[in-house]
């Protein structure tokens, strides 16, 4: 039995320590927000925060996590909407998105140590892959976040 | 009216479940018709809630391409509601296909999403409100024509009465819907033509479950599955012992093409899949490659008599009176769609003898007849709930083999809800590819530098012989294999275009805007021939587009807002490519620099678009953004290698998509001219490619006529 702390719940769960943490996560504790893309921690969709930093939870052992403090998109914000997430909605962020958890996590991360950061640290350290492009508009959420001036999204007639 | 059977009865299972579980499980459950008894469906595409809440009911699929939200507005715009309180939902297919197919297509592809389903979608909005002003006239028992509907009101102009749609919604139902309704004018649009929200975006960024890899149902297993390496080949043997003695493996299933393990979590179902030992039966299939598959295109080209796609003039005579003839030949690799989200297929085969299926999927219906004749099951007794689709790009609508290979092992665990699910590998390798192919193309100038003549030979396989054998013509034409030369725009007055057909065994399928490599052919040789003419690029095709030709109105926005011929910055040069297709014409600038190592930068892309009608500014600005990381991939790194029979690439590492650092700044400019509905989805990758190899030759003088660029080198010399 390992003991996890996840989205500041103590959870057990009763798997091979060498499971990755992301199927720890989607198949035994019902958190499917973080997403299997690769397999090999290349794409980024499975990302998670553990200890406050960002991982690629599918190559990552759960025995590893053990012990530390275990964030997913399901804890981000405390109740409603993380500012993150609200800024993907106004500057309608995702296509399809399935990376987009594993993206708004990455980005949570950054900002948390870089508030302010340059297109050259976003490029630096969001690695995530997006298969429809929204590269982009990440960028523009990221410093409408930091609060540098970015041109504000189109016309909104309505909020989310 | 009657809601689904399957609706009712998944209404009564979750229920059933409502401690604890519910909560991964309510997603198709949160349809909101489902929720409320005493919603009505006024039509089949509109259910109007006590509250006024309006649902939707959407039957094409979304991929991120927008179109759910898009729909909705077109309906909401003749309904003349509060978009606030506007949801969607998919059509149930079961219901589709017991109501006698009453939401028209629900195939998703080709950019038809909007364009082919707008006309239909607003009448029924329209018919909707007509009827609840009825309803509110007859209530009243005043005419009609003193009577109107805005905002979800129906007011009664002489004495000021009002009364909301959801008052009006039960007795409007029961009324016969009109005979004929007039639609709006675009130019009166409220709802419909503005950069609304995306509808589907709130539970995206929240992570709720809402992809085919997400559900879960009680009692669910997980299935992960191996198929033969070489296409084609089948299961010859399975040595599964070792698998088996793995801790939490139920079962392993064996098919012709595939053997799947069963487990209960899906990494062990993965793991345990490493540990089966199969032989397989390549099927004669294990020698072919790269090389082999050249050689059959080659052939191709080479062969005397072709049939032709297109004739104009005499193209021979054209050519030897031609005072200078320019030759190319282009080619490009076999690729795959790789959506972030695997082939994905749970199904669960109850013991009533009903059979669940969710799944992503570009076309419900396709999905719903493949799930009934997997299982041997009418399709009254099967129901497909449509998830989100994570990436569709056209691999999950003709093949519908995710779908089968689910309902396979659900039969082979009868009463037990199974998820299979693709590992990344397996979806790197049995893929529906865009087509390899090679083309020649000839052309004749005369003395003024005008194009006399233009032959092309196209040696590419065909996708309409794999997914729809029926569409390909009678003479051996697919025309998703010719387009852009089969209707050239340019004038030229002698054409002619011959097609080979070489399929091999490698599977192909509609791959983002199918035929979209000749565009590329097309308009790189263009500039090859305006260069041979020492004209401009832009001038030389303006010339030989006809005055009213949208090709050219496009081609001059995009010049235009790119600044074409103003200084760039030391080292930025520009390319420009022209293309319809998929309803719109689309033109683009690119601004490329390539370094003294030879590296590829793409600075700037800028794209002009008409699209006849916009019914979403801000979701078709998105579709060319993604449009243009979507083609930069293709340009710069991809290719699917055939070896042995089998594909090389795997995964990420080997098939590499551009990250955020190598995204170009996009500027779409749409210039929307009325009278005609284009696509989005697609049209945009056209011109790009091109354009970014256009720019290439620019700043090097090189010619690239193959792709991916990793191979090129473009060093300065």
């Amino acid at each position: 039995m390992l003991k996890l702390n996840v989205n500041g719940r103590i959870r057990t769960v009763d798997v091979e320590p060498e499971m990755p943490l992301l199927w720890v996560l989607r198949d035994h504790l019902g958190l499917p927000g973080a997403k299997y893309g690769c397999g090999i921690a290349v794409c980024g969709a499975c990302t998670v925060h553990v200890d406050g930093e960002p991982v690629r939870s599918c190559a990552l052992p759960v025995s590893a996590a053990v012990g530390k403090k275990i964030v997913t998109i399901e804890g981000l914000a405390a109740t409603g909407l993380h500012r993150i997430q609200q800024a993907w909605i106004d500057h309608e962020v995702p296509q399809c998105g399935y990376c987009q958890t594993g993206m708004i996590m990455a980005a949570a991360a950054l900002l948390a140590k870089t508030p302010k950061p340059t297109d050259a640290d976003i490029d630096a350290t969001m690695t995530n892959l997006c298969r429809c492009g929204t590269y982009a508009r990440v960028k523009t959420a990221i410093h409408a976040l930091a609060g540098q001036s970015v041109a504000p999204p189109a016309n909104k007639a309505r909020g989310a | 009216m009657t809601i689904a059977l399957s609706r009712r009865e998944f209404l009564k299972v979750s229920t059933a479940l409502s401690g604890g579980l519910a909560l991964e499980f309510s997603f198709p459950v949160a349809s909101a018709a489902a929720a409320g008894a005493a919603a009505t469906e006024v039509n089949a595409w509109i259910v109007i809630h006590p509250d006024d809440r309006v649902v939707i009911r959407i039957a094409r699929s979304e991929m991120g391409q927008g179109t759910y939200t898009a729909l909705a507005q077109l309906v909401a715009e003749e309904l003349d509601c509060d978009w606030a309180k506007v949801s969607a939902e998919f059509a149930s297919p079961n219901e589709h296909v017991r109501r006698n197919r009453i939401w028209g297509s629900m195939s998703t592809g080709g950019s038809q999403g909007v364009r082919s389903s707008q006309d239909y979608v607003r009448k029924a909005g329209a018919s909707a409100r007509e009827m609840l002003v009825a309803a509110a006239a007859e209530k009243w028992k005043v005419p009609a024509a003193e009577c109107t509907a805005a905002s979800g009101i129906v007011t009664h102009r002489p004495t000021g009465r009002r009364l909301r749609y959801g008052e009006l919604a039960a007795a409007a139902a029961k009324l016969a819907p009109p005979q004929d309704v007039r639609l709006r004018d675009p130019a009166d649009w409220k709802i419909a033509g503005k950069p609304l929200h995306r509808l589907d975006i709130p539970d995206k960024v929240r992570g709720k479950p809402v992809f085919a890899v997400d559900v879960t149902l009680p009692g669910m297993l997980h299935a992960s599955i191996a198929q033969c390496p070489v296409f084609g080949g089948k299961v010859a043997s399975v040595d599964a012992r070792a698998a088996l003695a793995l801790r939490g493996v139920k079962k392993v299933v064996r098919e012709e093409g595939f053997v799947a393990v069963v487990a209960d979590s899906w990494w062990r179902a993965n793991e345990a899949l490493k540990k089966l030992k199969i032989e397989w039966d390549t099927a004669g299939n294990g020698q072919a490659d790269n090389r082999s598959i050249a050689a059959m295109l080659r052939a191709g080209l080479a062969e005397a008599k072709l049939p032709q796609a297109r004739k104009l003039g005499d193209v021979q005579a054209g050519l030897a009176a031609a005072a200078k003839v320019v030759e190319a030949e282009y080619q490009s690799p076999y690729l795959n769609h790789a959506t972030m989200e695997p082939q994905t297929c749970t199904a669960w085969l109850k013991p009533e003898g009903f059979l669940e299926v969710w799944t992503s999927t570009q076309n419900g219906e396709a999905s719903l007849a493949a799930a009934a004749e997997a299982a041997g099951l009418p399709l009254e007794k099967v129901e497909v709930h449509k998830m989100m689709l994570g990436g569709g790009f056209g691999r999950r609508g003709g093949p519908q083999d995710f779908v089968r290979q689910g309902v396979a092992i659900a039969k082979a665990m009868p009463g037990v809800p199974v998820k299979m699910m693709w590992s990344r590998e397996e979806d790197m390798q049995h893929g529906f590819y865009r087509p390899a192919s090679i083309v020649r193309m000839k052309a004749g100038l005369d003395n003024e530098g005008r194009v006399t003549a233009l032959h092309t030979t196209i040696a590419c396989p065909s996708i309409l012989a794999v997914l729809m054998p029926n569409s390909v013509q009678r003479d051996g034409i697919d025309f998703s294999a010719v387009r852009t030369f089969s209707d050239l725009p340019y004038t030229v007055p002698n054409q002619q275009v011959d097609y080979a057909m070489r399929n091999g065994h490698v599977p192909v399928g509609f791959w983002r805007a199918p035929g979209q490599q000749n565009a590329y052919y097309r308009e790189c040789f263009v500039d090859e021939l305006a260069a041979a003419a020492g004209k401009d690029p832009v001038e030389f095709r303006l010339a030989i587009l006809n005055a009213g030709d949208k090709n050219r109105l496009v081609l001059e926005a995009a010049a235009k807002a790119a600044g074409w011929g103003t200084a760039l910055p030391a080292g930025v040069h520009r390319g420009v490519a022209v293309a319809d297709g998929f309803g719109s014409y689309a033109a683009m600038v690119a601004e490329v620099s390539v370094s003294a190592a030879g590296e590829v930068r793409v600075h700037r892309i800028v794209l002009a678009i008409d699209s006849g009608h916009v019914v979403n500014p801000d979701t078709c600005r998105a579709q060319a953004e993604s449009n243009v990381a979507f083609g930069l991939g293709s340009i710069l790194y991809q290719e699917i290698n055939v070896k042995d029979g089998r594909v090389v690439e795997s995964n990420f590492h080997d098939f590499r998509l551009p990250a955020m650092a190598e995204m170009p700044k996009v500027e779409t400019v749409l210039v929307p001219t009325g009278g005609f509905w284009g696509g989005h989805g697609e049209p945009a990758i056209l011109p790009l490619t091109p354009a970014v190899c256009n720019a290439i030759y620019a700043a090097t003088g090189k010619r690239v006529r193959s792709l991916p660029l990793k191979h090129h080198d473009l060093r300065r010399a």
